[in-house]
């Protein structure tokens, strides 16, 4: 029964599913690794950056991955209000636990029907020249749909590794966390920093979502498939390692594709979310996490 | 004793009195989706407000609770009152396993593990196809409604007793020493653990309580809309207003999610009528958000800290300014 094409074959389409969901959970990464804010909306931003995209492919014949890149800086500057509506509200009164989490559910629910009234429910797609071509090297086969979402996905995670690791800036958002009073002794406002970040997090979630809608028609519920999917990754990933988070998004891409071969798609929903629910009973630093 | 379960005794006759004299259903359907967000409201506060951990899973007791009461009803033909107190009992063990979980898992990570083991019930759910699987199971309304004009009217009365009882449990539980032990898990679990408080326990009962009641709600729910899918019995919709009720009524009493049922449920039912139920969704997201936002202690918190305001004004007339 086992058959060598269907088990490369799930290989190569789970890794570049990965890559995809690298870019949804890099945003996440940060703001939940990094500034400890428990965005659970950030799927949602994900479905809002697909419909910006279809809005632009449909309207101005765009090109999917350019129309993602036009909303970036629109992004950056939501993030930044949304966290400076974040630290007023709750935040500064420390209030951030349950009411800051109320909060990120209120707002996923109401974006999410936002969407439903002026979009209704229905399936949206986009159009560009590369979309249902397929790559064929021996029998496996590399569905330009789901590799140009790889490619944009990881080169944007790597670049934000980059920037984390190299600039004064990254730095300081990836210490904000740790120690909040040595940041300021280094001249640096931290809630502008976390500003800051949380602007790069919420931008990458425009870029996320013009590959989600490449990768497939979107409607506004399909959010929620994914809070369980990148908080596993960002947990199995260890807290704020965006490194982590890329090996664990391939991982569990691969694991998926696996599921939803050989078992059916039916239970795939089901991995991220039991995989998610083990590690954080039994390892909930994550695999590559400090202790 | 006393006062509240007279006032109990009232509600309960005046629903009678209500099937008695209203002949229109629709007020009873309505009604019913009103008690239905109520024992969820009150069954959410028990572990979120009272004990301060948040549950995103609501919607998961709640569809375990209506198929429990599907599969038994094909299996056996149970009567109601049965899968009712079989979908409590069931929930009542998930919770009881949700309440161990809170062993290792605190906070946030609490909630989000909530939140995954609703999609993991829902992926099982979708692929049992005894219940119908992910095409859903249509189930036909009985004949017999006992002395009542239809089967609704039954429905509504029967979720007015659970409603009744949840709500007294709640009351039980925030009023007697084991609620104050839960107040002191919610204020510092470490503390109350470190003062002698036994936490596991307290935290086991309310996890356990809260899982009862959730399934109780749901197990009426076949019955109510003859036809149960995942999407239908896994709605966001649910689980939003388990958590919206008590958010805007108030967290810290029992009457907080019973307030906040009564007026959420009447309006959305009256913007569902008059104008559509998208907007009825888009206006629970938004009063949600002002209501966390500005008044964090909900509708209850604003009485008591207008009231508060107003004695200390009176106390010192004179003195002006603050005390």
């Amino acid at each position: 029964m086992f058959s060598g094409e269907l088990f490369f074959n799930a290989i190569v389409s789970g890794l570049l599913i990965g890559g995809f969901y690298a870019a949804v959970a890099l945003g996440l990464s940060i703001t939940f690794g990094c500034l400890e804010i428990v965005n659970i909306a950030h799927p949602t931003f994900v479905i809002f950056g697909s419909y910006v995209t279809y809005i632009l492919n449909v309207n101005f014949g765009l090109d999917p991955i350019l129309a993602g890149l036009v909303f970036v800086p629109a992004f950056f500057v939501l993030g930044m209000f949304l966290y400076r509506f974040y630290y007023a509200s709750f935040e500064r009164a420390g209030q951030e636990s349950l009411n800051g989490l109320a909060f990120f559910f209120g707002l996923m629910f109401t974006v999410e029907v936002l969407l439903i009234l002026v979009y209704g429910v229905d399936y949206r797609l986009v159009s560009a020249p590369y979309i249902g071509q397929t790559w064929h090297l021996g029998y496996i086969d590399f569905p330009l749909r789901q590799t140009v979402p790889f490619v944009v996905g990881t080169a944007m995670t790597i670049g934000v590794y980059l920037f984390l690791s190299k600039t004064f800036l990254g730095r300081a958002i990836k210490a904000v966390s740790q120690d909040r009073l040595a940041l300021q002794l280094m001249g640096a406002d931290p809630i502008r920093v976390k500003q800051y970040a949380m602007g790069i997090a919420i931008a990458t979630a425009a870029v996320a979502g013009s590959l989600l809608i490449i990768l497939g028609p979107v409607e506004p519920s399909q959010g929620r498939l994914y809070i369980g999917r990148v908080f596993a990754m960002v947990v199995l990933g260890g807290m704020g390692s965006v490194s982590g988070t890329l090996i664990a998004a391939l991982l569990i891409g691969v694991i998926e594709s696996f599921v939803a071969t050989f078992y059916g798609p039916s239970w795939a929903p089901a991995v991220s979310f039991g995989l998610l629910f083990i590690t954080l009973a039994l390892r909930p630093q994550g695999m590559f996490g400090r202790a | 004793m006393g006062r509240f379960w007279l006032g109990a005794t009232g509600v309960f006759m005046a629903g009678l009195l209500f099937t008695g004299a209203v002949d229109n259903e629709f007020y009873f359907f309505s009604g019913y989706v009103i008690l239905q967000g109520l024992i969820m409201a009150t069954a959410w506060n028990i572990l979120g407000g009272f004990t301060g951990y948040v549950n995103f899973g609501s919607a998961g007791f709640f569809a375990v609770g209506a198929y429990i009461s599907v599969a038994l009803h094909q299996a056996l033909a149970l009567p109601l009152p049965f899968l009712i107190l079989a979908s409590g009992m069931v929930c009542g063990l998930m919770g009881l396993a949700t309440g161990y979980l809170t062993l290792r898992l605190k906070g946030i990570y609490f909630a989000i593990s909530t939140l995954a083991m609703a999609i993991v019930l829902e992926t099982v759910i979708t692929n049992w196809e005894y219940v119908g699987g992910a095409s859903g199971a249509y189930i036909l309304t009985p004949k017999d409604s006992l002395f009542f004009a239809s089967y609704v009217e039954l429905l509504f009365m029967v979720m007015l007793i659970i409603a009744i009882a949840a709500v007294a449990f709640a009351r039980y539980l925030s009023t007697s020493r084991t609620g104050k032990g839960l107040t002191a898990i919610r204020d510092d679990e470490l503390a109350a653990e470190c003062m002698g408080v036994p936490t596991l326990r307290l935290k086991l009962v309310s996890a356990t309580a809260m899982g009862v009641f959730m399934g109780m709600a749901g197990a009426p729910f076949p019955f109510f809309i003859t036809f149960v899918d995942p999407l239908s019995a896994f709605s966001l919709f649910i689980a939003v207003n388990a958590i919206a009720m008590p958010l805007i009524g108030g967290t810290k009493v029992w009457y907080g999610p019973v307030i906040g049922a009564l007026i959420l449920g009447l309006t959305q039912e009256i913007t569902t009528v008059t104008i559509s139920s998208e907007l009825n969704l888009l206006i629970v997201g938004v009063v949600l958000i002002g209501f966390i936002t500005l008044a964090p202690g909900g509708i209850v918190g604003l009485v008591q800290d207008f009231s508060r305001k107003r004695l200390r004004s009176k106390a010192a007339p004179s003195a002006g300014g603050d005390r």
